[in-house]
């Protein structure tokens, strides 16, 4: 059904954008950025900072452009002088107290209040001669402090707990100058996804305890990946500073998590800085393991692979890539295979105002990835088959006490890709490193069967490679004509073939914001 | 309806053991005001006022207890309680004295029958409690009656034309 | 009448018939007074015919906008598919304003029959009337008065046993003068802060608990009774000045005059008669200097301003100011006018809700920026930036509170330059501790 258009002109450009659109949204289709602070895409607008006034021709004030519906033929100026004083006038208000410690706040560098001040604020203040507020920071929860002085009242935080995250726990106290956001005594904002206030705040006010002066805003590199944390596949940024993963963010998907992610996802990246890595590959000679270089290993794992008969088992962790996944599952395909993922399982937690969207209870990403390529989350069923097979392949799976002792009687050879070193680490006859899904390209399939890509954010460790390189590697075959994929992109490519699920999708086609593969029912990709 | 009752009044601090508000008839008094709104959240303001009749002022515990009655979140209370100036929450005098100094009655007086107030009353100032517990006197903003300056409420007495020569006869019915 | 004082001959006196009398105030005394005609024969008329009759009277919204309450009346959907409500609005707290206080306190009923009528004719499920926290007598006796009109069956299942349902339910409100601004006000009855709303919607559309509303003030709904008994021609026989300003209207007066109280005058008046005749003029030896018509929240008018203006919404226009509540501030030639508008910015600077950055922020700095004057320390740069502030605070928020902060700035600077000077220059002594 097509959806009625309404004309308007906004800085002297034309946009047909659809009725009922607001003018901030409109004026972002003409490529103009209204600046604002308690306008947010994802939540209510109470149309209360004021900063969003713009001129329409014909209106007789003033409007905000966060709340004002386009109407057909309006002609919006976003920078007509009294739009600029008006907004002048409220970054003068904003700072009147503001206590400019910009180079002790973590926010600087990508401050909206910062921004603003340089974009179209004025050189001084006018404020001169009086004290500023001050009320002391407040410990709010288990990762977050609010900085009241720094706060420009936008509510963007109480409006997402109130709203989205269904938990009103925070609130704004007391009244005009005197207002500031609180929370009562006897409560924590210790809701799942309570993180998303830190990202939310335009200014240095929530910060996150975790964040706390590790690294200025411009000293760090974004790398566009998915949550490793879950099936839900949130995009995230994964945030390094000198190769060093220092937080994760949300990166906005509004079909898959809009603009947030839960605090367990939010945490859970040290073990991406982990320092005891293999990072060399190793082989079993006379007893003992002895670091080679990738032709050595990749001509053992070969002949290894092209000698086995009989069956065989792969155990993979849930993180690995669907390129690397299928790549490893392709190299056993002659023999009966078992494969499966392991799967920790935990409390799921939805974020009630964003339907569809949850800390699913299967905390791996891939396991919709990993069903497309022959892989189970049997793990029990598994282990069992590895007791008669004649090939384990254990691709980086986080082995438990237990798993480490089933596997450690077994008849067959153990080969393990892996990225830190297991107690199966003693008996494998190979082992290769691998590199962590922060360190390579990739793909995960998130629960809802959407395929989405991830960046490498820092380097891999020694001599890591990422597991769909090794098996491609030992696929193509030695010698100088073999055609190995050289690029994630490559490897993916290789899968459509084997699985026709992928066939006709490229990387390409993922783009940034993921593609929902067709259906086992077939039907064209969406 | 006398907002302070006799052994409420004024007594508490924010340590004391705290016992519900709402059982017995005040229970029910604020159950029966659940039919006049088609939310419980309505019943908010009420449900305060009921506090402070009872207790003087609003604890932190009452925040609670009122949030969990009304289904409501302890923060989401606490952010309405603090919008009305007319809720206490901090413990006052026995009396709490409410003095309008708004221009209408600022050019009439007001300021001097403030004064009057304190020196009277021993509230060292505006805000505190007199030594004995007797007394808090507060400067308000417009109590609309303009015409009478200088009004003052005493309690949920409101007496009008109020002079410094006054005060002390007005202070005399309060014990 | 000029309750508290005796009726004075160029008053005419509708409203406050009663102000004063005890009796007035029961159920049975209202009655034999002619009460509750004007809702017994409104409930013989249809919900369109009401409506139309107000719209012919001329009445207008007597809470300061003045915008025309049958016009109002009828932007209520036809259809009552799910609730209505009327909202009556007794949250009276602008300075220099006392009117509804009386209305409510002598002659509850005639508010209790207004909003009966109103209920009715917009098909209203309940009505809410908000009533200020510090309107503790106000309260008692609306209290009674609703209880006595539920006993006498006016209200309830049957109102005088038309078998129409009309329920008032009385809600107290607890100090933000904010909350009489009608979409705080809404917010409040839901049980939220008082911040007022975005329009749209409005409160046609989504008012009170999401429902269609109406608002109306006190005054307002207490005329109606008064127009379904006499007509509306007779109503709109009221009238000395502009033909869109018609009926009675009750002035609340204070300030430095002999007789404050609330003068009811019809529309047109001369502001000369009610300053001089009707409040008494100034104390003897002195002189007016200042009147503030309608409310703190107007532009203040010179003496000269406002004895040469008609009082209706027109006139008042005329000579720079406004209606608004229509509570007359006088202030005569001992008062300092930059402490006055210094305390008026306090005002608004302890009301501002705190959702608009250049309210929330704007009235703070006002009010320090007047107390650095006070207290000796200002500075001619102070002028341009009380008028740079006060121009931003105007027409840029969700509401006109920081508007009302700026419009006494503006005119004060304006018409009274001299006194802001006097403490620049050290003329004048201080009036305040260093800040």
């Amino acid at each position: 059904m097509a959806e009625e258009l309404v004309n308007v002109t906004i800085e002297g450009t034309e946009v047909a954008v659809p009725k009922g659109t607001t003018i901030i949204e409109a004026a972002k289709q003409a490529g103009v950025l209204i600046p604002h602070y308690c306008y947010h895409p994802s939540l209510s607008s109470p149309a209360s900072c004021r900063m969003c006034l713009v001129e329409v021709e014909k209106a007789p004030k003033l409007v905000p452009a966060c709340v004002t519906m386009v109407a057909e033929g309006q002609v919006v100026h976003v920078s007509s002088p009294s739009a600029l004083k008006a907004r002048e006038s409220v970054l003068e208000f904003l700072l009147i107290n503001h206590p400019l410690d910009c180079p002790i706040c973590d926010k600087s560098g990508e401050c909206e209040l910062q921004n603003y001040t340089f974009q179209e604020g004025r050189p001084g203040t006018r404020y001169t001669e009086y004290a500023k507020r001050y009320n002391p920071v407040e410990d709010f929860g288990p990762d977050i402090l609010y900085v009241p002085n720094r706060c420009v009242l936008c509510t963007r935080c109480v409006r997402f707990m109130d709203d989205v995250a269904d938990t009103p726990l925070l609130n704004v106290s007391e009244r005009g100058d005197r207002a500031v956001i609180g929370i009562a005594e006897s409560q924590k904002l210790d809701h799942p996804w309570a993180g998303n206030v830190v990202d939310l705040c335009p200014v240095g006010s929530l910060l996150s305890k975790d964040f706390l002066h590790k690294a200025r805003a411009w000293d760090l590199d974004k790398s566009a990946s998915i949550c490793p944390g879950c099936t839900q596949g949130c995009n995230i940024s994964i945030d390094t500073r000198d190769d060093i993963v220092v937080r994760l963010r949300p990166r906005a998907n509004l079909d898959v998590n809009r603009h947030f992610i839960c605090d367990y996802g939010r945490m859970n990246y040290r073990w991406m800085n982990r320092g005891d890595r293999i990072e060399a590959p190793l082989v079993r000679e006379a007893g003992r393991h002895v670091a080679v270089d990738w032709d050595t290993a990749l001509d053992r794992f070969g002949s290894i692979v092209r000698g086995a008969s009989g069956s065989a088992v792969i155990l993979a962790s849930g993180r690995a890539s669907v390129e690397s996944l299928g790549l490893v599952r392709q190299l056993v395909d002659r023999l009966e295979v078992t494969a499966a993922i392991k799967v920790p399982l935990g409390e799921e937690a939805p974020l009630p105002g964003i339907p569809g969207l949850a800390l699913r209870r299967e905390r791996v990403p891939n396991l919709a990835g990993a069903e497309l390529v022959g892989y189970t989350s049997a793990w029990e069923a598994a282990l069992g088959a590895a007791a008669s097979a004649s090939l384990v392949v254990v691709l980086d799976a986080d082995l438990s006490v237990e798993d480490e002792a089933a596997l450690a009687g077994i008849p067959g050879l153990v080969l393990l890709l892996g990225t830190v070193a297991t107690e199966s680490l003693h008996r494998a006859e190979l082992v290769l490193p691998v590199a962590s899904m922060a360190e390579e390209n990739g793909t995960y399939v998130n629960r809802d069967r959407r395929i989405q890509r991830y960046h490498q954010a820092r380097s891999q460790p020694g001599m890591a490679r990422p597991a769909w390189w090794i098996a491609g590697e030992v696929l193509a075959g030695p010698g100088p004509d073999a055609d190995a994929p050289s690029t994630a992109e490559e490897a993916f490519a290789l899968l459509g073939a084997r699985w026709p699920v992928f066939a006709g999708t490229t990387y390409a086609d993922i783009g940034f914001a993921g593609r929902v593969l067709p259906s086992a029912a077939a039907g064209a990709p969406r | 309806m006398s907002a302070h009752g006799a052994e409420g009044n004024g007594t508490g601090t924010h340590d004391a053991p705290y016992t519900p508000v709402f059982v017995g008839d005040t229970r029910a008094r604020l159950e029966q005001l659940f039919s006049s709104y088609p939310t419980k959240q309505a019943c908010l303001l009420p449900a305060l006022w009921m506090v402070q009749e009872e207790r003087g002022w609003i604890p932190e515990p009452a925040i609670e207890e009122v949030a969990g009655v009304l289904e409501l979140t302890p923060a989401y209370v606490k952010g309405v309680v603090t919008f009305y100036t007319m809720y206490h929450t901090h413990p006052v005098g026995r009396h709490f004295i409410q003095v309008c100094t708004t221009s209408p009655c600022n050019i009439c007086g007001a300021e001097d029958v403030a004064r009057a107030l304190l020196e009277k009353t021993g509230c060292r100032e505006l805000g505190l409690t007199s030594p004995d517990g007797r007394f808090t006197v507060i400067e308000v903003e417009c109590l609309g009656a303009c015409g009478f300056p200088t009004p003052i409420l005493v309690d949920d007495d409101f007496i009008e034309d109020v002079t410094p020569e006054k005060v002390p006869a007005i202070l005399q019915r309060y014990s | 009448m000029g309750y508290p004082h005796p009726s004075h001959p160029k008053e005419t006196v509708v409203l406050s018939k009663y102000f004063g009398d005890a009796e007035a105030r029961t159920y049975e005394g209202w009655s034999r007074r002619g009460g509750y005609e004007g809702l017994r024969k409104a409930l013989g008329m249809s919900r369109e015919a009401i409506i139309e009759e107000l719209k012919a009277s001329g009445l207008r919204g007597r809470g300061g906008a003045g915008f025309p309450t049958g016009l109002k009346w009828s932007f209520m959907p036809k259809d009552v598919v799910k609730p209505h409500y009327l909202v009556c609005n007794a949250d009276e707290s602008e300075p220099g304003t006392f009117k509804d206080r009386e209305i409510m306190r002598w002659t509850p009923h005639a508010l209790i029959e207004g909003c009966a009528i109103g209920s009715y004719a917009i098909g209203a499920e309940r009505c809410y009337i908000y009533i200020r926290g510090e309107f503790t007598e106000p309260w008692r006796v609306m209290s009674a008065a609703v209880a006595e009109a539920y006993a006498a069956g006016a209200l309830g299942e049957s109102a005088l046993g038309s078998g129409r349902r009309i329920d008032i339910v009385l809600h107290r409100g607890a100090g933000a003068y904010i909350c009489g601004e009608e979409t705080a006000m809404m917010n409040s009855i839901e049980g939220k802060r008082g911040n007022p709303r975005i329009k749209p919607p409005f409160p046609a559309v989504a008012g009170v608990f999401g429902m269609p509303t109406t608002i109306n003030n006190v005054e307002t709904l207490a005329a109606v009774p008064h127009i379904m008994v006499r007509g509306a021609d007779w109503y709109k026989s009221l009238c000395l000045g502009s033909p869109k300003s018609t009926g009675t209207k009750l002035i609340s007066i204070c300030g430095h005059v002999q007789r404050p109280g609330n003068y009811e005058v019809t529309m047109g008046t001369p502001v000369k008669d009610i300053l001089y005749d009707m409040a008494g003029g100034p104390k003897p030896g002195r002189t007016i200097k200042a009147v503030i018509p309608g409310g703190s929240s107007v532009p203040i008018m010179t003496r000269e301003e406002a004895e040469e203006a008609l009082f209706d919404y027109e006139g008042i226009v005329a000579k720079g100011s406004m209606l608004g509540s229509a509570g007359m501030i006088v202030m005569d030639d001992t008062t300092d006018m930059v402490y006055q508008i210094w305390r008026l910015a306090r005002f608004y600077a302890h009301e501002s809700c705190a959702q608009c950055t250049q309210c929330r922020e704007g009235t703070a700095w006002t009010t320090k920026i007047l107390e650095r004057i006070l207290s000796g320390r200002g500075k001619e740069a102070d002028f341009q930036l009380l008028l740079d502030l006060s121009e931003q605070m105007t027409g840029k928020t969700i509401c006109v509170l920081s508007d009302s902060c700026a419009a006494p700035v503006v005119s004060g600077i304006q018409k009274f330059r001299g006194e802001f000077e006097a403490y620049l220059t050290g003329a004048r002594e201080p009036s305040m501790a260093a800040v």
